[in-house]
């Protein structure tokens, strides 16, 4: 399992090689994209969280988000920020309760993009919904219109931040399904995390791709979107729900 | 108006009582500018808003001006666009109250931004799928119109062939504008106390009660401190049913809108919540806005004053509990229904760090209270400023009848 891959072997086959290919998790293979390259709308980005594999009590995709982003709490939890929050689900008839992580749905029909003034929220052609900081202007228009509360707010300085996800004060913030990680052909740390847990409850991969594993169990079990009645097409589907 | 009947009047610069009114909105907007600053400076964890409750008491203020604001031009439109004469002297007054609300809330709405400092951006970067962005232009164009309808209204020599053609531009626009800042809510799919049709016509309805209350309590503000003796008997007559019924018209919108949420199943915890909960909201909706702000008020204006004094000072209480039922309405509204958790899954127990399932808390903080000082200083300043510039006050009601008085 290698993440820093192949991009200097590319660089070795003189591009020959158009997609290199590497087995980073249980099942995933995934292509790492020049910087060059525009994200192209033939891949759809999306997460399936096998919500039976996910205990109550793990953390880790949670943990792993926050040190990737150097996410940290100032004790205040109503203002600190969460992009992966773990929700227990509870039927009031059954008594039935289950745990598992929510985080930007990555839509195909983002609220947060139709609402932004600036055009700041905006999803990418392979359906990762995402923020430009420097045009944000920290209306909080999108906290307010996701129905997934999946976004966040700056409400303090930041400091240790990560030169490829910069942060700002007074700016809207979500999950990216760690875009950087993809970009270089690697998967998001949530996932790289409950694998590395043993539970292998997070499951990513190109949804549009017939022949690749999210998009086959996608085919073979029954799935769901949160809120789908919203008709918002969220890119992370759950099994056992 | 080419043989003018009406004359107007500046106020008195010299008066020591201008300038301590000019003084006092100038410390007020100062105060708004430093919380600004505060809060810009140190982050928006120091005012009372979260993750939770984004738009906190800022945006209530900053919505309910800007919504009162296109109401406060009704006195203008109904001397211009449906020609009744007794309001027509107070066009002038009525174009400029409406400029400035308009200018104090928007004042709120951006200094209450995460970066302010970016506010160009709303035009270069303008996404035209946001309700958000369409409104700025709404804004922008209001102020366009109104000062051109009063433009209208004060070169009458020159510009008299383009007075009603100004003047239902600017009734059409705020009508427009005002179905806008209703859609930001009206539109919005996550909340469920929001995402309704009926929400663009409730904030016309309350704009026009709102509005008109605001103007009402300018004039007389200004009626007390000029000495002059208006409004005459026929407008105050006037002024008193016309409130009365446009506060009745918005709470009959309140009642329509909480009744058919009420009615929806999927809707009826949020209602429940915001109707009979046991929090903030239920007494700002029911004792703030509906008693004191709706039905106190109305039995005030239409049950008949003994004196023309009465009836002044009757139309003047009414007028200021309109406009605090009128915010209490709005913190309801803006906060009460995000104070209610999003509904992620409907009819399930939900619980999380992120305060999922569970009932928001939010209490204004000092920044925020001193902000919204700002914004209504914004609004004194500005009326003071061009009452004292240039000659909006129509000398007395003995000439408001004039057919030609504009």
């Amino acid at each position: 399992m290698s993440e820093s891959f192949e991009v200097s072997r590319r660089a070795l086959l003189g591009g020959a090689v158009a997609f290199t290919a590497a087995t980073l998790a249980p099942g995933v293979v995934l292509y790492a994209r020049s910087s060059d390259e525009p994200a192209t709308g033939a891949v759809r980005w999306g997460l399936l969280i096998d919500v039976n594999q996910c205990k109550g009590d793990c953390n880790a995709c949670v943990e792993a988000c926050n040190t990737e982003f150097g996410l940290v709490s100032h004790g205040r939890p109503d203002t600190d920020p969460q992009w992966v929050r773990k929700v227990t689900v509870t039927d009031p008839e059954t008594g039935v309760s289950q745990s598992f992580p929510v985080m930007c749905q990555h839509c195909a029909h983002p609220p947060c993009a139709d609402v932004c003034p600036t055009g700041a929220s905006f999803r990418r052609a392979d359906g990762i919904v995402l923020i430009n900081r420097h045009i944000c202007v920290g209306c909080r228009y999108c906290e307010m219109a996701c129905p997934y509360k999946a976004r966040n707010f700056v409400h303090e300085n930041v400091t240790d931040q990560k030169p490829y996800a910069p942060r700002g004060k007074g700016t809207s913030e979500a999950c990216t399904m760690c875009v950087h990680r993809i970009d270089e052909g690697r998967i998001p740390a949530c996932v790289e995390a409950c694998a590395a847990s043993g539970r292998a409850a997070m499951l990513f991969g190109d949804l549009n791709d017939p022949n690749s594993d999210i998009a086959k169990r996608v085919a073979a079990v029954n799935s769901a979107q949160i809120r789908a009645d919203l008709r918002t097409d969220p890119g992370v589907r759950y099994q056992g729900l | 108006m080419s043989t003018p009947s009406v004359t107007y009047h500046t106020i008195d610069g010299r008066n020591a009582g201008t300038w301590a009114v000019l003084i006092t909105f100038i410390l007020m907007t100062a105060l708004g500018g430093l919380a600004a600053m505060y809060t810009e400076h140190n982050g928006h964890w120091v005012t009372g808003m979260t993750n939770h409750v984004v738009w906190g008491l800022p945006i209530v203020i900053a919505i309910f001006l800007i919504v009162s604001s296109t109401g406060c031009l009704n006195v203008a439109s109904i001397g211009s666009v449906f020609g009744k004469q007794p309001y027509k002297p107070f066009g002038r007054l009525a174009g400029v109250t409406a400029l400035a609300v308009q200018a104090g809330g928007l004042a709120i709405l951006v200094l209450d931004l995460g970066r302010s400092d970016r506010i160009i951006t709303f035009v270069t970067n303008l996404n035209p799928t946001s309700i958000f962005s369409l409104n700025v232009f709404l804004y922008s164009g209001f102020f366009i119109f109104v000062a051109f309808y009063l433009w209208t209204m004060m070169d009458g020599q020159r510009m008299d062939h383009l007075y009603r053609p100004a003047a239902l531009l600017a009734f059409t626009w705020r009508l427009i504008l005002t179905t806008g800042s209703g859609s930001i809510f009206g539109f919005m799919v996550s909340r469920s106390a929001y995402h309704s049709t009926l929400v663009a016509p409730l904030f016309i309805a309350l704009s026009m009660s709102f509005g008109l209350a605001m103007y009402v309590l300018v004039m007389l503000w200004l009626n007390a401190s000029t000495g002059r003796k208006y409004p005459s008997p026929e407008l105050l007559r006037r002024l008193r049913i016309l409130l009365g019924i446009l506060v009745g018209v918005s709470l009959y919108f309140v009642v329509i809108h909480h009744l058919t949420n009420y009615y929806t199943a999927e809707r009826r915890d949020v209602e429940k919540f915001l109707l009979f909960g046991d929090n903030v909201y239920v007494p700002l909706l029911w004792i703030g806005f509906g008693l004191i702000g709706s039905v106190i008020p109305m039995l005030m204006v239409l049950l008949p004053a003994r004196t023309v004094g009465g009836a002044k000072l009757s139309l003047g209480v009414a007028s200021a509990l309109v406009v605090f039922g009128g915010q209490c309405f709005m913190y309801e509204f803006v906060v009460g229904g995000q104070a209610f958790p999003v509904e992620l899954f409907p009819g399930k127990i939900v619980s999380s760090t992120f305060g999922d399932g569970v009932i928001a808390h939010y209490t204004p903080s000092i920044p925020e209270w001193l902000l919204v000082i700002g914004g209504y200083g914004v609004v004194g300043l500005i009326i003071t400023v061009v009452i004292w510039a240039l000659p909006m006050l129509p000398s007395s009601f003995a000439q408001e009848t004039s057919d030609t008085a504009h």
